[in-house]
């Protein structure tokens, strides 16, 4: 009697894609990038069109490369994903070698070098923001100034028009290089050591009234997202609250009071810089993060940490890249120690201890 | 000189100190461990089948503590072959042709009809899995037998077939999901 | 009852749509009877029954046709009368689409049964007499295993079984077979659950309902009324109608891993077992029938019915309208967990659905992708494993991984496969994985087995080398002692009396060169064999004297000897001349 492979049960199958979840990500961005456009014109869009066509066309050539089916690999829509979230991390205006340079290494050697989608180690766009923030410090730390400002400080002007943005990006050269750009708050932070932070908060119009002007407002955009992306259970808030409340817990820990030797208050950490972004958008990237609810708030935890930690006592102002990837490295060993307690047994099977050979 | 001298003796005192230390711990902290053979031999597959040239598993095991090459046994197939180097830290190697091939398990089968009873295959059976005597009819002890073929040659009128175990609705299972063709991911029912 | 005892919540679990309004609407319907029904021998967990019938004998309704083989075994009875035409290997309802051995009964259409014997009064029998009767009756669990009722209740004679529970949860999609017994005989079931605490005497009884079934719960809730057994609704939630799911539920403990329930005192039986049971014991009804849920989009008329075991699928759906062009996959159990079958098998004491479902209904699976470790496999499944682990281990046979992240606890609901955003089928991994772990455990243990036998032989024929070579060395020291004893003797009597001996000697020495012609041997075998059965008689009559035939045969023999040997000796002397 012919036998036809029987097909598996379930039979019946859940609406959820891979898809959906790329796209719903991308969705959860959106107030985000229009906030972003709004306070610094076009750079943020024009990041996002120029990293996801070169994320695209690399992952293309590559798949055909690996000879892999192309068109049902690029439908998951991961590659887009990957690209849009470095280009929210670039800074608006990054010239297009740089977007490219970025996109190309977080493709190539962030994903399909270890076997593609699901097998990366570490969070490809984080490892192509390293490794362009290690490579081009200067264009990495060239972060626009935002509408508004020129009423502050006229001798400053932010690049509002779409003509201006394209310059920028492709002919940096035709332009005044001075006046476009400035500190970012925690760049002021780290290195003021005489001013306390009410005489660096008059003096500078970098500090809004919490973490920053304009990236307060930005980071709330992101909390918003991730909400969004919560409500929507695409990840579970184990990852984003333990990396938030980490950060939180050591900038109280240090905080050091509001005079010249502060660390900055909590409310600055957390909707200062990356955080958010990080905290929704990041480190919630289920590949190289850790497998189980609870090694995902001690991953969360761990970054929240490293970011304080660079940040305080580093020397980049911002860590949130740094510390996703030193916490990716270690995400193998927190699942070793985070197996949550099967049904019917009296304890988790935990550490790295003897493993009984078959 | 004189510190020199000391800068010896000292080293000497060192050196025996910690040999003895060593010598000490070595004695009183011994692992008891199979013997290597034992361990090898348990990897074998045990059907006694004599492939590999040997008269038998536990022979064989002896041989490969002695640096007898790993790839001589064809029941064991792949699989063993990477066992014994995972064991061994050896390179594992492709498994050696002139000693047969892999296949999959079979049972002696012997038609009862053709038996005359001359009990040479039950002389030849490694592991006592076929019952009879002179002049009787013989049968094979289904859960007994390893498949070894030994008793195929022996037969005087070549009684003796060596079957696959039929596939029933107790031994049947699920084949793994076949990977999608050049992917990693896979397809479902595919068996 | 208003008051609720407390429940508890279990981990992970889904909410797939739950398609059951479809069937429950006709009621509870009688197939026609078939014309011939396929009982296979096994309809259960266990070993096959045996059949006690022959080819060509005709049987009646209810009678015995194979009777339980072992512990783990149930006994089939005929679930209409007629004649059995074969007993052979028949399509069986089983992922693998492989037959197993069956009676074939062609019924006469007249349905005559056996006298049936109901016991009223069980409970002034002992419970184990009535465990006797559950077996006798051929129940197993109606729920989905198959276990034999009796060997389920009896699975640790030493724990004392504190809680009974009644499984009628029902969760997976589509199926309504339980809502529908339910509905339509809530009394016999209470019956059949007071049979149980007869043979159990359990503190509580509790019966697990998903809220889904409001019907249901209210119609046990009346028929329970004047007894101790508590119904509890219990939120819709797959699968809360696993075993250890309900449980976890119900009491808040877990089955020890790789134990039983009966470890924690705790027993489970289907709402449908109870019914089988009250209708063996109060109406003397062995199991041949069973309530199914017919339904699926390809059906015209979704519907229960009670139908005789083994009736052949394709009469079942015929039944219910099956519009064969839109059929596309015909699934025997639930959507969850159920498994393909072909329309030719039968139904047997476990199966409580056919789903009919359409292209549009079960859409053939899409390609998988690669595991992104959402997470969300972890987040549905019931025993907290992490089947996104167990993917990756499954991928890459790591079998000791796989140990490690308790693979062998993954009871195969499928809510992990469900939610996979991928497409992945993980069940299928899963049970890959498992069915080569078993192999190679089951492969090592026979290589163990076969190295002892092996080395058993091994030493058996060494210490038979060594008795032979002992033997033969004491052969060959007596032999030598004897030569040398002989040699003291001849030296002794060499000095005594010296050369008389010789010509025997020469004479023996003689005898011995001389070579026998191939006449002379002939001969002489005869007379040996002459020798030897007139000595045979000789010893017989020595131990047993009043043997008359011996001892008639005693003078022939000894003249046969005679013969033989005086032809034998006349030949030799004719060419020594």
């Amino acid at each position: 009697m012919a036998v036809s492979p029987p097909i598996s049960s379930p039979h019946a199958l859940g609406s959820n894609r891979t898809r959906n979840i790329m796209l719903q990500v991308l969705l959860a961005t959106l107030p985000g990038v229009l906030l972003l456009t709004w306070f610094f014109g076009w750079g943020t869009l024009i990041n996002i069109l120029l990293a996801g066509s070169f994320a695209i066309a690399i992952e293309s050539a590559i798949l055909r490369l690996r000879q892999r089916p192309v068109a049902f690999y690029l439908n998951d829509g991961s590659a887009l994903v990957t690209a849009w979230l470095l280009a929210l991390a670039l800074p608006p205006y990054a010239p297009w070698w740089l977007v490219l340079v970025a996109s190309g290494f977080a493709m190539v050697f962030g994903k399909h070098l270890y076997g593609g989608l699901g097998q990366n180690p570490f969070n490809p766009a984080m490892l192509g923001y390293a490794m362009v923030l290690v490579s081009f410090p200067v264009e990495m730390t060239s972060w626009p100034v935002w509408r508004g400002i020129e009423q502050l400080q006229p001798a400053l002007t932010p690049t509002l028009g779409l003509i201006d943005g394209l310059q920028r990006v492709f002919a940096p050269a035709s332009l005044p290089t001075d006046g476009w750009t400035s500190a970012t708050a925690l760049d002021l932070l780290k290195n003021n050591s005489a001013l306390t932070l009410d005489e660096l908060r008059a003096a500078q119009p970098a500090f809004g009234s919490m973490a920053g002007r304009a990236w307060e407002w930005i980071s709330l955009a992101w909390l918003a997202g991730g909400l969004f992306l919560l409500y929507r259970r695409v990840y579970t808030w184990h990852a984003p609250v333990g990396m938030l409340a980490a950060l939180a817990v050591m900038s109280l820990l240090f905080w050091n009071g509001s005079g010249s030797a502060s660390n900055g208050s909590p409310l600055f950490h957390l909707l200062g810089g990356a955080t958010m972004l990080g905290a929704f958008f990041i480190v919630t990237d289920p590949v190289s993060g850790a497998t189980s609810a609870r090694g995902r708030l001690v991953f969360g935890a761990g970054v929240g940490i490293l970011v304080y930690v660079i940040r305080v006592w580093g020397n980049y102002p911002d860590a949130v890249a740094f510390a996703v990837l030193l916490m990716n490295l270690c995400a193998p060993t927190i699942d070793y120690y985070t197996t949550p307690r099967t049904y019917g047994h009296s304890k988790p099977k935990r550490g790295l201890g003897k493993v009984d050979q078959p | 000189m004189a510190i020199i001298l000391t800068a010896v003796l000292v080293l000497l005192l060192l050196a025996l100190v910690f040999g003895a230390v060593l010598g000490y711990a070595a004695v009183r902290f011994r692992v008891e461990g199979d013997p290597i053979v034992e361990q090898i031999n348990a990897l074998l597959p045990q059907t006694q089948c004599g492939q590999c040239g040997h008269p038998g598993c536990k022979p064989y095991a002896e041989a490969i503590a002695n640096g007898e090459p790993i790839n001589k046994c064809p029941p064991g197939g792949e699989a063993t072959i990477q066992a014994l180097a995972n064991l061994l830290d050896v390179e594992p190697l492709p498994l050696d042709g002139e000693h047969g091939e892999e296949k999959p398990p079979t049972v002696a089968y012997i038609r009862e009809a053709e038996c005359i009873g001359c009990t040479k295959c039950i002389q030849a059976c490694p592991v006592d899995a076929i019952l009879g005597a002179a002049r009787q009819m013989h049968t094979v002890i289904v859960d007994e037998c390893t498949g070894c073929d030994l008793c195929v040659e022996p037969c005087p009128v070549d009684c003796i077939d060596m079957l696959p175990l039929p596939v029933t609705t107790q031994n049947w299972r699920w084949n793994a999901p076949q990977p999608l063709a050049g992917s990693f991911g896979s397809q479902r029912g595919v068996a | 009852m208003s008051t609720q005892p407390r429940i508890w919540d279990m981990p992970g679990g889904i909410h797939p749509p739950q398609n059951k309004a479809q069937s429950t609407a006709r009621g509870l319907e009688r197939i026609p009877l078939p014309k011939r029904l396929i009982l296979p021998l096994l309809q259960h967990i266990g070993r096959r029954a045996e059949p006690i019938v022959q080819v060509g004998e005709r049987v009646l309704k209810g009678q015995l046709l194979a009777s339980s083989h072992g512990q783990y075994s149930c006994p089939l009875h005929a679930p209409t009368s007629g004649t059995i035409v074969a007993i052979e290997d028949a399509p069986y309802p089983h992922a693998s689409g492989l037959t197993e051995p069956a009676i074939i009964l062609d019924s006469d259409g007249e349905d005559r049964r056996i006298e049936l014997q109901p016991v009223a009064d069980y409970r002034s029998l002992d419970p184990v007499d009535v465990l006797d009767l559950i077996q006798a009756a051929g129940i197993s669990g109606l729920g989905g295993a198959g276990f034999p009722t009796a060997t389920k209740l009896l699975s640790r004679p030493d724990h004392r079984i504190s809680t009974l529970i009644i499984n009628a949860a029902e969760c997976e999609p589509y199926i309504t077979s339980d809502d529908m017994t339910i509905r339509h005989y809530p009394a016999r079931i209470v019956s059949g659950i007071e049979v149980l605490m007869h043979i159990l005497k359990p503190d509580q009884v509790l019966v697990g309902i998903e809220d889904n079934k409001p019907e249901a719960i209210a119609a046990m809730r009346a028929a329970a009324q004047d007894t101790t057994i508590q119904i509890i609704a219990i939120p819709t939630k797959y699968p809360s109608g696993g075993e250890k799911q309900l449980i976890q539920i119900l009491t808040g403990k877990e089955v020890p891993s790789g134990g039983l329930p009966a470890d924690i005192s705790v027993l489970c039986q289907n709402i449908g077992t109870c019914l089988a049971i009250h209708e063996a014991i109060l109406l003397g009804r062995p199991m041949i029938n069973r309530i199914v849920t017919l339904t699926g989009a390809a059906l015209q008329r979704p519907t229960n019915v009670i139908a005789p075991i083994g009736t052949p699928i394709h009469e079942l759906l015929a039944f219910a309208g099956l519009q064969p062009e839109r059929l596309h996959r015909l699934v025997l159990g639930g959507p969850m967990m159920g498994f393909t079958v072909d329309s030719a098998a039968p139904i047997i004491k476990t199966s409580n659905c056919l789903l009919a479902a359409t292209r549009e209904e079960l859409p053939p699976p899409p390609p998988a992708l690669p595991c992104i470790r959402c997470g969300l496999c972890a987040e549905a499944c019931p025993v907290e494993l992490l089947p996104q682990q167990l993917h990756w281990f499954a991928m890459g046979k790591d079998y000791a991984q796989l140990q490690r992240h308790d693979l062998f606890d993954c009871i195969e609901c499928g809510a992990c496969a469900y939610v996979c955003p991928s497409s992945i089928p993980l069940v299928q991994y899963f049970r890959a994985g498992k069915a080569e772990m078993r192999a190679i455990e089951q492969q090592h243990s026979r290589a163990e087995h076969s190295r002892q036998r092996f080395e058993h032989r091994q030493e058996r024929l060494q210490r038979e080398a060594e008795q032979r070579e002992q033997e033969r060395q004491a052969r060959a020291e007596k032999a030598a002692r004897a030569k040398a004893a002989r040699e003291a003797q001849a030296a002794r009597a060499q000095l005594a009396e010296p050369p008389t001996a010789a010509p025997d000697l020469a004479r023996i020495q003689s005898r011995k060169v001389s070579t026998l012609s191939a006449e002379q041997k002939q001969l002489k075998v005869a007379a040996a064999t002459a020798r030897m059965a007139l000595q045979r008689v000789q010893k017989q009559l020595a131990t047993n004297p009043d043997n008359t035939d011996m001892q008639k045969q005693l003078p022939e023999l000894e003249q046969a000897f005679a013969e033989a040997q005086q032809a034998f000796e006349q030949a030799t002397t004719q060419e020594a001349r």
